[in-house]
């Protein structure tokens, strides 16, 4: 088990992993070093150069495991990082008396982290060294990458050859859900969130996955439909007060209001901008995003700024209210569902009418995007991301393709946004930053472009983990950007990215003709 | 009388802010002329320098009182010395991977590593803001006048003002000679008109690349610092809407166009103090994305971009 490194690579070795240290103290030794402290009158420094140190142990080990799998000294790492991790897992599940107490960093969260990182070093060591022992398996680098990807490719084209029988396997698996025991209000709560981002996502993916335009503004329309349906439907909305109306709107007459609304905001946005290049483009939707979010905080008028507008009714069921009779004076001439039905008020039914609502909400979009993309305008949207300069030789016209693009977008960001509205019965400008706009995006892209598939499961990976694991409390937002940079580097097309012709004229064959012709 | 003193206040305040976002823009533009991708994470490197400069200057209040021009000269250089670790990181970990992948993947990262960097910072420092307590005081009276309610009404370039200014117009000079008289401003420049071509004449484009990022980091770096003299306190942040603002710089100067970035930056600056000083203080972000979107329309290449030409 000697380690065995040839001479001429030693001093490379140990430039590598001064590097490494120097890199990782020059990082951390500023702000992790010292923490600023709030006192009275001021402020002041903490040292925390254990931190500092632990850190650059952390890199110099981590490293040193790189350079021996490099070097082909899988066992060394295998067994090393197991009896690292071992001690760790061990430790950290029986209590407070094991390796975990003398570690510098208090932190749970980050002993597991490195408890996983050593783990995974093992495994992957040891999968390596088993690979080696077969005669033929040469020891490349490249080689194990590669084929990550190759399965994963395999996977894409598989789920999307069979995206019918998954789709149909999904639905019926999200239309019994509810009902599944052991499904509490947490976590049907969850799912109509995921389920408000698979529609938005799916909304997105018009825009960006068809389209192929960059929308970094996506949460403004979301915005304009969730301020639609509120401003016309809670009774403590300025604009119904200033009506004289002394009820709101319902949410089904509402909502496709809320739709037009998000359409015509999106046409509005996109009639001058949409001529502009890909960049472009998603730096005037991040800046129209924004100008949303400051107009609403600040138009007190119409929106209460800060205040937001609250009071937001859930939708009504076959005209019948689903409040409780919580706020006796705008519901005393009103009936409710339960009452009409002779059920006890349950919060759960509540949810779950959410549910089929959002639910039926994401299909209509997922069905009209299929649709869609068999239709002139949506193959007009689909050549227009491939190839504008072809696009516009062959008589599309492509700002107004782009328009219409943008508009669909938008409504159905409308449509989700009045849901958010009827769910959270509150909003305010609090709720469309631009983070939501990147997490819509993040979604889309992760999903792998244009794959309706991938958008579910990205959905799932970005909102319905980080909700689940709500223990991680203020380290989620750190780990969804980490994660958002890894699946990225992992698969930089996308999980589901598969991307083949949505026609093909005459077959294969002429597409190899033109493919050579060009 | 009174009102030209306002205007030459507005004017003075607008140059100041201008020349933050003219430090960062260049950041940007630099990296998109050269990978042609928008650093997202470029406004969170700002925001770590700010946090940095303030963590120096304590350092050395602490350590007593040290001659303030020496402190400030010391801040500087450890400001862009560990920022700029930070963006040679933030190319080597996160982008250098990505570059021959589709446009839409860099960006996503550069946003994760934007939300990344918030929150690390925000851990490690707290999500309250951190406060510094003037360091330069002082300055030349340049008009004495009485406003409408007759109270007297002084304009005066504080000292910190007159730094703000001389030390961009240095960092400006420096920089250009560095692109266009150095070695590596030629390697840089033939990295950007066409990367394979300069590596098959014998140019290390990884490390120009880097370097870039480093050089960017740098300047934002003296942005940070600026920052933190001007405006005396920071958060996590601080980075997201001064990285908007400064792209926007970018791409109203002509995205890739050196001169174009800061002259950008100065317009951003004084469009938002004139807006908010004559107009509207709620809505001068709006301002600034109207003209944004003015210039687009009539002019998409920005003021001094070149027009570039599509082939097919």
């Amino acid at each position: 088990m000697a380690v065995n490194i040839p001479p001429a690579d030693r001093k490379g070795v140990l430039i590598e992993l001064g590097g490494t240290a120097l890199v990782v103290f020059a990082l951390t030794v500023s702000l992790v070093g010292f923490h600023i402290k709030d006192i009275s009158g001021g402020i002041t420094l903490d040292l925390r150069f254990v931190d500092v140190a632990s850190a650059v142990a952390i890199a110099i080990v981590v490293r040193g495991w790189l350079i021996l799998m490099r070097h082909g000294h899988y066992r060394i790492v295998t067994v090393s990082a197991a009896a690292v991790a071992v001690l760790l897992i061990v430790s950290l599940l029986f209590g407070g008396a094991g390796v975990q107490t003398w570690l510098p960093f208090k932190a749970k969260l980050l002993q597991w982290l490195l408890a996983i990182l050593s783990a995974g070093f093992a495994v992957g060591s040891a999968v390596r060294m088993a690979r080696e022992g077969r005669p033929a398996g040469s020891a490349q680098d490249g080689a194990v990458p590669d084929e990550q990807a190759a399965l994963m490719d395999r996977v894409s084209a598989q789920v999307q050859r069979n995206a019918l029988w998954i789709g149909a396997i999904l639905f019926l698996a999200a239309a019994v859900f509810p009902f599944m025991p052991g499904v509490n209000l947490q976590y049907l709560d969850i799912a109509v969130l995921v389920l408000t981002y698979i529609m938005l996502g799916w909304g997105l993916n018009i825009v960006v996955g068809l389209a192929g335009l960059l929308d970094l503004g996506y949460v403004a329309f979301y915005a304009v439909g969730a301020y639609s349906f509120a401003l016309f439907a809670s009774p403590d909305s300025p604009l119904l007060q200033d009506l004289g109306w002394t009820e709101g709107v319902s949410f089904w007459l509402c909502l496709p209001f809320a739709g037009l609304m998000a359409a015509l905001a999106g046409v509005a946005l996109g009639f001058p901008v949409l001529r502009l290049r890909g960049d472009y483009l998603a730096i005037v939707t991040l800046g129209f995003g924004e100008m949303i979010r400051v107009t609403l905080l600040n138009f007190y008028s119409l929106t209460k700024g800060p205040d937001g507008i609250s009071n937001i009714p859930p939708p009504s069921l076959l005209g019948y209210s689903t409040q409780s009779k919580m706020d006796e004076e705008t519901l005393e001439n009103t009936t409710e569902f339960h009452t009409a039905m002779g059920w006890e008020f349950d919060q759960a039914d509540t949810t779950i009418l959410l549910y089929f609502v959002i639910l039926a909400m994401a299909l209509a979009t997922n069905f009209f995007t299929v649709r869609v993309r068999k239709l002139p305008v949506g193959r007009a949207w689909e050549a227009l991301r491939e190839d504008e300069i072809a696009c516009r030789s062959l008589g599309i016209n492509p700002t107004n393709t782009k328009l219409t693009a943008f508009g669909f977008g938008a409504m159905f960001g409308g449509f989700a946004g009045s849901f958010f509205a009827t769910r959270q019965t509150f909003v305010s400008p609090e709720s469309f930053t631009f983070i939501e706009s990147a997490v819509i995006l993040a979604i889309v892209v992760l999903g792998g472009f244009g794959s309706q598939i991938g958008v579910v499961v990205a959905a799932f990976l970005l909102i319905g983990l980080p909700e689940i694991f709500r223990e991680l409390q203020e380290y989620r937002m750190l780990f969804f950007g980490g994660s958002m940079v890894l699946i990225m580097l992992w698969r930089p097309a996308g999980l589901l990215a598969h991307r083949e012709p949505t026609i093909r004229m005459h077959g294969r064959r002429a597409r190899a003709s033109t493919g050579s012709g060009g | 009388m009174y009102h030209v003193a306002y205007f030459l206040d507005q004017l003075i305040n607008g140059v100041t802010l201008g020349a933050i976002y003219g430090l960062v823009a260049i950041g940007y533009t630099m990296v998109y002329g050269i990978i042609g991708m928008i650093n997202f994470a470029h406004g969170e490197i700002f925001m770590i320098a700010s946090f940095v400069s303030l963590i120096v200057f304590l350092l050395l209040g602490l350590a007593g009182g040290v001659w303030l021009p020496l402190a400030i000269l010391i801040v500087l250089l450890a400001a862009m010395l560990f920022t700029a670790v930070y963006g040679w990181t933030l190319e080597r970990v996160a982008y250098r991977r990505l570059r021959a992948s589709p446009r839409l993947a860099a960006l996503i990262t550069a946003i994760g590593m934007s939300i990344f960097l918030q929150n690390y910072v925000q851990l490690l420092q707290g999500a309250r803001n951190k406060p510094l307590p003037p360091q330069i005081t002082g300055g030349v009276e340049v008009v004495n006048t009485t406003n409408q309610a007759g109270q007297a009404y002084a304009v005066s370039l504080s000292y910190l003002q007159m730094l703000i200014i001389v030390l961009t117009i240095v960092l400006m000079v420096v920089f250009t000679v560095l692109i266009t008289r150095t070695a590596l401003g030629r390697a840089q420049r033939a990295c950007e008109q066409d990367r394979s071509m300069a590596a098959l004449l014998g140019i290390n484009v990884d490390r120009t690349i880097a370097l870039t990022f480093v050089m960017g980091a740098s300047l934002a770096a003296v942005a940070g610092l600026i920052f933190m003299l001007r405006y005396g306190a920071t958060d996590f942040f601080v980075g997201f809407l001064t990285g908007l603002k400064a792209f926007t710089a970018a791409v109203l100067g002509g995205i890739g166009s050196l001169p174009g970035a800061m002259l950008g930056g100065l317009l951003i600056g004084l469009i938002e103090v004139f807006f908010a000083g004559y107009f509207n203080l709620e809505y001068k972000d709006v301002a600034t994305f109207t003209v944004l979107v003015l210039v687009l329309i009539f002019r998409p290449t920005g003021l001094l971009g070149k027009p570039d030409i599509e082939k097919v």
